[in-house]
């Protein structure tokens, strides 16, 4: 049951922030309101009337809008055509003509008139995400939504776009809109809700004030007392175990995506990468693991040169790697906790060898991960996919630090990860670190970043754009993470 | 307000890769126009090339000294893929590419024509005819593909039009009868693959594979059980006629071919037209194609996206299932066990060759016509070049333009992919 009895009301003109962690039930509640999905019990009440919604048209004729945290929109497609879809302007009768023209007109009017610039020529797939936001929330606003459910907004953005977001917010709630904000993130809940409720397991656990303390907030939210800081000790760095040198790489398309990244990861410190998603961390981790080709430059794991050699003997030569898309690349869903946990050593002794494994290695190795890395699950034979996201994460954390490393990556290491499982791996990483390992972290999560690391280094548009300490501002993080150097230099090693 | 803005960010786009799709073509076209300006010249005797505008050798006719032509052609060839390449008039590389394909086309012709003569008026209809069922066949697979679903079922609903169109045409007496028959099968076919893939999730690439074996293996049996030993009862359908339009017709080459024609030739060309307009400028376009790449956005503002992919599949089970109506009521008159052989297979290599729009498919499958066309005319010649290799053109082209080689062909993004509401 994804939501349990649940009863929320939202007055006009109000920022009601529904916060929870991941997997609490938000979105499976705003689909509902949005008419995605059918609620089994319980009735939806709009200005007095009961509701039924059949399918979103009914939604958004109830004057209810949703931009959802996967945006809505086809990347071929112009912006007018997004906008208009679905609610086309036509012409000529049964025939449906398409009037592009008032297409485009509606949608300069709405941007004129809510004060968001977005281009209705421009095509989807050529913008950015901020500017692709603009758009979803133009598109609903061209429906005349009064109540627009923002689902996780701000987890694109970098931190100016999430002010610039926070202040549309400001500026629709003055125009009488009301907004439900889906969160998990307690600083822009305090910023601009005026009202808080916290979802756990499908329950709502409490209503708070924004002018509850962040400690609180979480402690409701996760159900106990949590440490939002990640403890650690001075790293105490050795010598340069990863030197990444020149390294370019293409992404998928043929364009672009690492240009010329000179980096070092040194014993015992962790080195976080920060940044916008999409701006080459994910091609840079793929280069140096060998998923990806490099076009040019070199990756040294201390002498050992690794451009060229495949995935596997990267890994056997002392790298463990905690891929960004837990799912497709971290796990096999349909493979037991036992199997996922012996993934990269079933050909080696002591689990097997070139022909057949060794079932009674593979269930004790699996017990003692299992207690090691406090992964709840029923047995060694559970089949991953059905265990919760933390828990799945932790398998593969657990089957990465399992080899002697010299070098530990770890991409989005807590994406869709509850926070008590964040928690846990942050000490594990940091313990990782304080064995002499060298640890390279990516994460489009800044506080993650901040917290982690002993260094960050910031990249955009594929380059490496400064490396800075963790203790610098959070206002210049945020200006490098959008391109903008100039009072870092004294930053920069 | 901070400073960094979104629009900073716009401004600057990625930085175009030198090997563009049409660079990569131009260097094709430059490539083959050369090898026909050096090879075609050399093998081409210095005779006259003639090309008649009647059936025989005698009346009017274009003619050109073989070695001339081929020579001549392919260094057009070679200066349309330079122009191509060099990104001149870069709005209109696709008529620079049409151009190059042309002359290339034209040196072979004036090689293989040299001391022989080639009628036109009957090339181009029987270009036309043979790309009939072929052009249909695509448009059926553009609506599937645009709204999402996989139809390489095009061979099992001409199979099944052609049988259905047969038979009901023979046993009403009517060809326009079995026109509306032959389009029930394909839409028998469509419901079927539709029903399999949208509603039970099966893959839609395995459905349309088994339907094709499903509908040669019942139109064979009834074809040997029924039709076989009562020919005269189930399989004489009257043909289509030819309607001629005065004044029209009487124009050079284009007349005869395009106004004294059957309604199939005019059903077809207008289909192309209708749904290229209907799926680029109206309401169920938008939405066909928003269905197509992001279900899941379509579903969010209210389309449906089950529905409208129904409406699409079934819709091209009654374009395909005409185009299985041109073998029976147009080109024999009777239908005959597997009679298409493969003719679905090359309209799905005209879809992708036709990079999934109507005219693509319509251009690709012209060409495809035209090789198939061009094979007999050789075989009739006694070329040196086997019409074999002719008929192989349409499976290499698809191979290249799948492999990537000149430029990713990409479809509809959710093509394939069934939708299930989460």
């Amino acid at each position: 049951m994804a939501n349990d009895h649940i009863d929320i009301t939202v007055e006009p003109g109000e920022v009601h922030a529904l916060l929870g962690e991941n997997g609490a039930g938000k979105s499976t509640l705003m689909n509902q309101l949005y008419g995605l999905l059918q609620p089994d019990e319980g009735q939806i009440v709009v200005n007095g009337e009961p509701v039924v919604f059949k399918s979103p048209r009914d939604a958004i004729a109830a004057g209810i809008g949703m931009v959802h945290q996967h945006f809505m929109l086809v990347p071929v497609f112009t912006v007018a055509e997004n906008i208009a879809l679905g609610a086309e302007e036509v012409r000529g009768g049964p025939l449906g003509w398409l009037d592009r023209r008032r297409s485009r007109r509606d949608v300069l009017e709405t941007s004129k008139k809510y004060g968001l610039p977005v281009d209705p020529d421009a095509l989807i797939e050529d913008l950015p995400v901020g500017a692709q936001q603009r758009v979803e929330i133009v598109k609903a606003l061209t429906r005349e939504v009064d109540l627009l459910i923002l689902d996780e907004p701000t987890a694109v953005l970098t931190p100016q776009e999430t002010e610039e977001l926070l202040a549309v917010m400001r500026s629709l709630t003055a125009m009488g809109k009301s907004i439900v904000f889906i969160t998990h993130k307690l600083k822009e809940v305090k910023a601009i809700a005026d009202r808080i409720t916290v979802v756990r397991r499908g329950r709502i656990v409490g209503t708070a004030s924004p002018d509850t303390s962040e400690d609180e907030l979480a402690a409701l939210m996760v159900g106990r007392a949590v440490s939002l800081e990640v403890q650690k000790a001075p790293a105490e760095p050795g010598a340069a175990v990863l030197k990444i040198d020149g390294l370019v790489v293409d992404d998928d398309r043929g364009v672009r995506a690492v240009d010329g990244v000179d980096l070092e990861v040194r014993a015992g410190e962790v080195l976080g990468i920060a940044g916008v998603q999409g701006n080459g961390q994910t091609e840079l981790v793929e280069a140096v693991m060998g998923l990806r080709a490099a076009r040019a430059g070199s990756v040294k794991l201390e002498d050992d040169d690794l451009v060229g050699l495949s995935t596997k003997r990267i890994l056997r030569s002392g790298v463990g790697y905690v891929p960004e898309d837990r799912s497709h690349d971290g796990v096999v869903k349909e493979f037991s906790v036992a199997e996922n946990l012996i993934l990269d050593m079933y050909d080696r002794a002591p689990y097997g060898n070139a022909f057949a494994i060794n079932g009674s290695t593979v269930t004790v190795n699996a017990e003692e991960r299992i207690s090691q890395f406090d992964i709840r699950c029923q047995s060694p034979e559970t089949a991953v996919g059905t265990l919760s996201g933390g828990n799945q994460q932790k398998v593969v954390v657990a089957r990465e630090m399992s080899r002697p490393l010299r070098l530990f990556i770890a991409s989005q290491p807590t994406r869709g990860v509850d926070v008590g499982s964040i928690e846990f791996i942050h000490s594990r990483i940091i313990h990782e670190r304080d064995q002499g390992t060298a640890v390279l972290v990516v994460s489009s999560e800044l506080d993650e970043v901040v917290g982690l690391a002993d260094r960050i280094a910031v990249m955009y548009r594929g380059r490496i754009l400064a490396i800075v300490s963790p203790d610098t501002p959070r206002e210049e993080l945020g200006l490098l993470m959008a391109g903008i150097t100039g009072a870092t230099a004294e930053g920069e090693k | 307000m901070s400073t960094a803005t979104v629009e900073d960010l716009a401004e600057v786009t990625a930085p175009e890769p030198f090997w563009t799709r049409y660079r990569r073509l131009g260097l094709a076209l430059i490539l083959l126009g050369g090898l026909a300006a050096v090879v075609f010249g050399a093998l081409a005797t210095s005779e006259d090339a003639r090309f008649t505008l009647t059936e025989n050798a005698e009346g009017a006719a274009l003619a050109i000294d073989g070695r001339f032509g081929a020579v001549l052609f392919g260094v057009l060839t070679v200066a349309a893929g330079g122009a191509l390449f060099a990104g001149v008039l870069k709005r209109h590389a696709n008529v620079w590419l049409s151009l190059g394909i042309l002359t290339f086309v034209l040196s072979f012709l004036c090689w293989q024509v040299a001391g022989e003569f080639m009628p036109l008026v009957d090339t181009t209809d029987g270009t036309l005819q043979l790309a009939l069922p072929l052009i249909l066949g695509a448009l059926a697979g553009v609506l599937g593909e645009r709204s999402g679903v996989v139809n390489v079922a095009i061979e099992g609903q001409f199979l099944m039009g052609a049988f259905a169109g047969a038979l009901v045409g023979t046993m009403a007496g009517s060809v326009w009868a079995g026109l509306i028959s032959a389009a029930v099968g394909g839409v028998i076919i469509a419901a079927i693959l539709a029903v399999l893939s949208i509603r039970y999730l099966v893959d839609q690439t395995v459905v349309g594979m088994v339907l094709n074996l499903f509908a040669l293996g019942i139109t064979g049996f009834l074809y040997e059980r029924l039709m076989q030993p009562n020919a005269q009862t189930y399989n004489q359908p009257p043909q289509m006629p030819e309607w001629r339009v005065p004044g029209l017709a009487d124009i050079p080459v284009v007349g005869p071919v395009l106004f004294e024609a059957n309604l199939l030739v005019w059903l077809a060309l207008g289909l192309v037209i209708v749904i290229h307009f209907g799926l680029s400028r109206t309401r169920w376009g938008l939405r066909t194609r928003a269905v197509g790449e992001h279900p899941t956005a379509a579903d969010t503002v209210g389309i449906r996206v089950r529905g409208l992919r129904y409406l699409n599949v079934l819709l091209g089970g009654v374009v395909a299932g005409i185009g299985g109506a041109y073998f029976t009521l147009v080109a024999t008159g009777s239908f005959t066990k597997n009679m298409t052989a493969g003719a679905g297979f090359i309209a799905l290599a005209a879809l992708i060759f036709g990079r999934f729009t109507p005219i693509g498919a319509f251009g690709a499958a012209l060409f495809f016509g035209f090789a198939q066309k061009l094979a007999t005319y050789l075989s009739a010649i006694d070329s040196p070049v086997p019409s074999q290799f002719l008929n192989m053109l349409p499976y290499l082209a698809t191979l290249i333009a799948v492999a990537g080689l000149v430029g990713r062909v990409r479809g509809p993004a959710a093509s394939g992919q069934p939708y299930i509401k989460s």
